[in-house]
């Protein structure tokens, strides 16, 4: 497989410029002629539809909700990030850049990074025009607030909910182009397959969630946009529905994947509760600046958090790391949580949580002033467990946040197949092996607003017109093929549900592919996922009929997608034979626990390509240069 | 605990529908509503039955997806709280829940507890936007909003679009939704050009879909998530007064391009 | 279209038609009430100001003009909002437990039609003196005093009415003000209070009359 990253030659900060002439246009009356398939509506492919359709090209989008405006996105809390610098606090595009490059652990490509970095303005600009309500300071000007890993204060936000208001923005956008005749949506439409036509991808076929009909939609270019795979371990951050399905379907027609293994997990959210438990929900990170988290340091301390004097506990962030302490990033974080609770120090009925403790800030500000920061955060977090965060500490546990690996992309976000482009979470992303707080926002919508709809043109501009039809064979093979999977699905029968696979797949997947691996775990779970998967397809049972609303079927289509995919991150981490951001193997750490990168043999993207089911993947490498950046250990003691 | 629901199962637009009791022997005051329904439904499937359709996603209060009537309110007993937030621990043990979809000519039930909200993005398709298109735009900071005016307009913004208020006005009516909209952009500067076009074009559009007037019950705002007031409706009215008192007919031509 | 047109034909509208008539309307019945209340002063003052007010000639017959415009627009008004109201609901809830509607609120339509009938009945009464016992133009003071002297039936109906009337102003004076975007958090609640007051100041006042009448407080 070619993987050619197509980066512009020239110095890193001219790049996209330079990049930006050199690209084809396409002339305005012809844009028309051009159908553009989006799938995702959060801010990726919501931002890129709408661009498109500004620009004039005849786009489709499609999302499995019922409104576009309800993609995961939405649930973002914290924050964007932009290189404004408005703080005058030392902020510049090259700073964001190289936080950023230094919080993936050195595993992304500088100058995608780079450019990221420099739109990351104009994001913002873009955003306040279509009416975002940031917040603002009593002047009138735009307010920021601090994340982890940076040291300066470049996090723009709209309360707690970031996301939802760039959504938002980008779906008002996105109607817009509705009402002017420039973007079809098709919701609760679900993606089941890509169609490749000659070696490029011309189309995908679809199932339409209410009447259940599949059918295919082809266009001269294919953008997904579908978000993460966070659910592959169940219980995760991530809305319910999110999934892998798109990806890994193109995977199967022929696209890389890249850095399948990196996840993030993320340090603050609420324990698990019980069996029955769908779900996990996040605690902003913000609420580290106040919170102080301990255990105690007895294990199987039974005592109520109150009763247990200060000399008694461990502050082990600040004991481990006192210059970041509470704040360092994520990663670092979540694992020594697990450790602490490994150890048999954690708290709470399961065991499994530590407490995140305001008891001292609420001291120092007053009851009033921690209210006013965290009112609705404290208020969610009561609202879940019943218990009063101003009087009784929070107990938190690192849950499953977002997914770093995805489908390879060059640098004009076209995977290894022409034609089919990935923007947002779903590609293997410029946040290399650990994502930065609020970035995933900005990735998002810099893909979507101001990267796609300049690349686009230069693919379709360069590529002659092949017209086809539904009758392609090769078009019918994968509608074909999509009617006989859920044909499948539907005739077994069997006597498990769909959720107890899920459940048992992600607990698998935690334990072994989870915060911590090592390589005999892992080779367990790469037994032990095809045994699932075996069950899955022999005894699964899927009630009700094709025909209608099934919202068994759909699930059961996307759990049969993860049991296969998980095979794939387990692969990916085990050859991965170093530590790096959040894939940490365990026999690759320094003295002091600290995450061991192998610069020498480990510094590329591992692009995986399907060689067929039951045969191995094949592994491509894309070598990671740095020019600009000096390879360091990361340490943030 | 144990609980026993009343749900209404309808097996598509076309079917009639009917309540169906279930009985929920152990039910832990910790689950979420939600969960509670799963626990439902891995029953009926271990069963060999269909489960019960319910529309959710995000499960922490914010994508709108979730919503059903409970027991005769909106989201549930639960101020300020969508469906999928709601515990357990709001029930008594023994309570007997009745739970049903939506109900609104604008919103036809898809199935079960489904229902099509589509009306309301057509209501945000109708003008529910600023005509920018990508670049081109000042800076961020070009244009100050006073904190007050931006505050204001995200607490409009915060709308999670999910029918609660259309669900529980006794008119059907979705003047809380469309109001939280359009109050979001006029209280910004850059919404002012389009401001009059805006009312006028949501405002009709609205009433196309066939929901009812308002006549100020309130139970909209009671029943909202994000606990929207309905002063944002009155001041919907005044802009649509306003812009009738200065609209003309002829600046709606030129369409959303 | 013609702008006011375009405020007829949509919800938002046909509200702020019913609270602009509902002002007129309101307007109408302080002077009312406050005329009426001129009983308690014996014969020559009402009498006076019917007199007086019939003396405008022209002006008088401008301003019943407008009140019946005003009354019409506002009936139609309601009238197609109920439709339509009643129309975006055609299955309603097997339960619904009202969290803040009130019986005021619930019953302006119930209530509006009472006054429909209340209006037309009293306008036979009183102006035109079709359905009274011993109707005398020009002595408004013997037509309310022998209109409800020894007629418990009809001193209730305007009871009753009136208690009507009451909760339509106690919700509908309210309602104007947000009809026509005059809400603010501000005086949101101070203004509940007032029109809640004057609602029941001209309840009780129109009600004084006939209670007063049948006490023999007005001969
Ligand atoms: C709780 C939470 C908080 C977060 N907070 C922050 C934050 O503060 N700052 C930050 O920068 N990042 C944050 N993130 C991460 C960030 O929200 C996501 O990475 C980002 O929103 C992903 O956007 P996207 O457009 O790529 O995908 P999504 O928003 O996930 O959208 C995916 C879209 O694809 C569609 N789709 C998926 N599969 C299919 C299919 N098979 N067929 C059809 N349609 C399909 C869906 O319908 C949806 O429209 C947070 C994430 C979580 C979970
Ligand atoms: C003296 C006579 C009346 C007065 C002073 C009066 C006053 C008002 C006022 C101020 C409102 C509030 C308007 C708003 O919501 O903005 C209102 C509403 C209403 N009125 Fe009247 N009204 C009178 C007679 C009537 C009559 C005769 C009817 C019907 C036959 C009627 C039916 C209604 C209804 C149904 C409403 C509710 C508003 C709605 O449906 O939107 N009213 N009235
Ligand atoms: C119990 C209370 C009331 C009494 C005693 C009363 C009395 C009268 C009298 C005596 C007249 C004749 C005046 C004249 O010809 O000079 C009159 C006229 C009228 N009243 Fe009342 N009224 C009462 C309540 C109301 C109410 C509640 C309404 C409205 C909803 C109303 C509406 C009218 C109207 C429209 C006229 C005709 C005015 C005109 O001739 O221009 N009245 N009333
Ligand atoms: S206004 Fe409130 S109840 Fe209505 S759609 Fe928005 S969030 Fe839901
Ligand atoms: S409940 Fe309905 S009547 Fe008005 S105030 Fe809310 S829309
Ligand atoms: S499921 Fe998203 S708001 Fe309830």
């Amino acid at each position: 497989m070619n993987l050619d990253s197509r980066v512009p030659p020239g110095p890193l900060a001219e790049k996209w410029d330079h990049h930006k002439f050199d690209m084809k246009l396409v002339n305005p009356a012809n844009k028309r002629k051009y159908s553009v398939i989006v799938v995702g509506s959060g801010l990726a492919g919501a931002s890129a539809a709408a661009t498109m359709g500004e620009l004039g090209y005849n786009v489709s989008c499609f999302c499995f909700q019922d409104s576009p405006r309800r993609a995961h996105s939405i649930a973002a809390q914290g924050g964007i990030n932009a290189a404004k610098n408005y703080q005058n606090d030392g902020d510049s595009i090259w700073r964001l850049f190289y936080d950023t490059i230094k919080g993936g652990d050195f595993r992304s490509r500088e100058a995608n990074v780079y450019r990221l970095a420099q739109i990351s303005v104009n994001i913002i600009d873009q955003c306040v025009a279509q009416g975002v309500p940031f917040a603002r300071e009593y002047g009138g000007l735009l307010a920021n607030r601090s994340f982890g890993g940076a040291q300066v204060s470049r996090t723009f936000y709209a309360r707690g909910q970031t996301g939802q208001q760039l959504l938002l923005g980008a779906y008002q956008a996105l109607e817009r182009q509705m009402a002017a005749g420039t973007v079809t949506m098709f919701p609760r439409t679900e993606m089941l397959d890509l169609v490749v036509v000659n070696g490029k991808a011309r189309g995908i076929v679809v199932r339409n969630l209410i009447t259940g009909e599949v059918s295919t939609h082809l266009a001269d270019a294919v953008i997904l946009a579908t978000g993460g795979y966070g659910n592959v371990f169940y219980l995760s951050t991530n809305a319910k529905g999110c999934n892998v399905t798109a990806g890994f379907r193109a995977y199967k027609r022929g696209a890389a994947f890249g850095n399948p293994c990196y996840t993030q997990i993320h340090p603050t959210c609420i324990p698990v509760s019980g069996e029955y438990q769908s779900k996990l929900t996040l605690m902003s990170e913000s609420l580290r600046n106040d919170g102080r988290v301990w255990v105690p340091k007895q294990q199987g301390d039974q005592r109520g958090p109150r009763d247990i004097p200060d000399a008694e506990r461990d502050y082990y962030l600040e004991r481990k790391y006192p210059s970041y302490g509470n704040l360092s990033p994520r990663d670092i974080a979540s694992r020594a949580a697990k450790e602490a609770c490994d150890g048999g120090r954690g708290v709470g009925e399961t065991g499994l949580g530590v407490y995140l403790d305001f008891r001292d800030a609420i001291q120092r500000y007053g009851e009033q002033k921690i209210r006013e920061r965290y009112g609705n955060l404290f208020e969610m977090y009561q609202r879940i467990t019943d218990e009063d965060p101003y009087k009784l500490p929070m107990r938190i546990y690192p849950a499953v946040h977002y997914t770093m690996g995805g489908l390879w992309v060059d640098y004009n976000l076209m995977s290894s197949i022409p034609g089919l482009h990935v923007l947002g979470e779903a590609n293997f992303s410029d946040h290399g092996a650990n994502r930065l707080g609020a970035s995933a926002l900005m990735q998002g919508l810099a893909d979507g607003y101001f990267v796609i709809p300049y690349t686009i043109g230069d693919y379709l501009a360069r590529t002659p017109p092949e017209p086809i039809t539904l009758e392609h064979p090769d078009v019918r093979a994968a509608e074909q093929a999509v009617r006989a999977r859920i044909g499948r699905l539907l005739s077994i029968k069997g006597s498990r549900s769909v959720d107890s696979f899920h459940r048992e797949l992600g607990k698998l997947l935690w334990d072994k592919c989870g915060m911590a691996r090592d390589a005999a775990g892992l080779k367990e779970a790469l037994v032990k996922i095809p045994a699932i998967r075996e069950e899955f397809w022999r005894n699964v049972t899927v009630p009700g009929s094709g025909s209608d609303l099934n919202q068994s079927l759909e699930r059961a289509g996307r759990v049969a997608d993860f049991l296969e995919f998980a095979e794939l991150m387990c692969v990916d981490a085990l050859h991965r034979e170093e530590s790096c951001g959040g894939h940490f193997r365990t026999e690759y750490q320094t003295a002091d626990g600290e995450a061991e990168r192998d610069d020498d043999h480990f510094a590329y993207v591992a692009a995986w390509e399907y060689q067929g089911d039951n045969r191995a993947p094949a592994l491509n490498k894309e070598p990671l240069e740095f020019e600009n950046v000096h390879l360091a250990q990361r340490s943030y003691k | 605990m144990k609980i026993s629901l009343k749900v209404w199962r309808q097996r598509s637009a076309g079917d009639s529908g009917r309540l169906v009791r279930y009985e929920v022997p152990s039910v832990s005051p910790d689950m979420s509503f939600l969960e509670m329904l799963d626990v439902v439904n891995e029953g009926l499937t271990a069963k060999g039955e269909e489960p019960i359709a319910f529309d959710h996603d995000c499960r922490e209060g914010i994508c709108g997806s979730c919503g059903v009537m409970i027991d005769g309110v909106a989201h549930g007993p639960m101020k300020g709280t969508a469906t999928c937030q709601l515990h357990m621990r709001s029930f008594a043990d023994g309570a007997e829940i009745v739970v049903e979809p939506w109900r609104a000519r604008a919103f036809g039930v898809v199935k079960d507890l489904v229902v099509n909200r589509g009306a309301l993005d057509r209501i945000i398709q109708a003008g529910g936007y600023i005509g920018v298109s990508t670049g081109g735009v000042p800076d961020a900071n070009a244009l100050p909003i006073p904190k007050s005016a931006a505050d204001l307009a995200m607490d409009a913004a915060a709308c999670i679009g999910c029918g609660a208020c259309v669900a529980a006005c006794p008119n059907a009516s979705a003047m809380l939704f469309t109001s939280a909209k359009m109050g979001h952009l006029s209280m910004l500067p850059q919404g002012q050009t389009e401001r009059s076009r805006r009312a006028v074009a949501m405002v009709d559009r609205m009433d196309q879909e066939g929901f009812g007037g308002c006549t100020w019950h309130g139970e909209c705002q009671e029943a909202c998530p994000k606990q929207i007031s309905i002063d944002w409706i009155s001041r919907m009215q005044r802009d649509y007064f306003t812009a009738c008192l200065s609209f003309r007919a002829d600046t709606t031509g030129d369409g959303a391009g | 279209m013609h702008r006011l047109l375009a405020l007829y034909r949509s919800t938002v509208g046909k509200k702020i038609i019913m609270a602009v008539t509902g002002i007129i309307l309101i307007g109408f019945l302080v002077t009312h009430v406050v005329a009426n209340l001129l009983s308690f002063q014996g014969p020559a003052k009402l009498n006076g100001y019917s007199a007086f007010l019939h003396s405008t000639g022209e002006l008088l017959w401008l301003a019943r003009g407008v009140l019946l415009l005003a009354l019409i627009l506002h009936v139609l008004a309601a009238y197609q909002l109920t439709r339509l109201d009643r129309a975006a609901r055609p299955v309603g809830y097997q339960r619904k437990v009202p969290q803040s509607a009130t019986i005021a609120s619930r019953t302006m339509r119930w209530g509006g039609v009472l006054l429909l009938a209340f209006i037309i009945f009293h306008l036979l009464h009183f102006t035109l003196g079709t359905v009274h016992p011993s109707f005398v133009d020009g002595d408004p003071y013997h037509n309310i005093v022998a209109g409800f002297q020894g007629h418990p039936l009809v001193s209730g109906f305007y009871i009753v009415a009136m208690v009507g009337l009451g909760l339509h102003l106690y919700h509908g004076g309210s309602a104007m003000f947000q009809s026509l975007g005059l809400s603010h958090p501000s005086w949101n609640h101070d203004r509940q209070r007032l029109m809640r007051i004057v609602a029941g100041l001209v309840a009780l006042g129109f009600a004084a009359i006939p209670i007063g009448v049948m006490l023999g407080a007005i001969r």
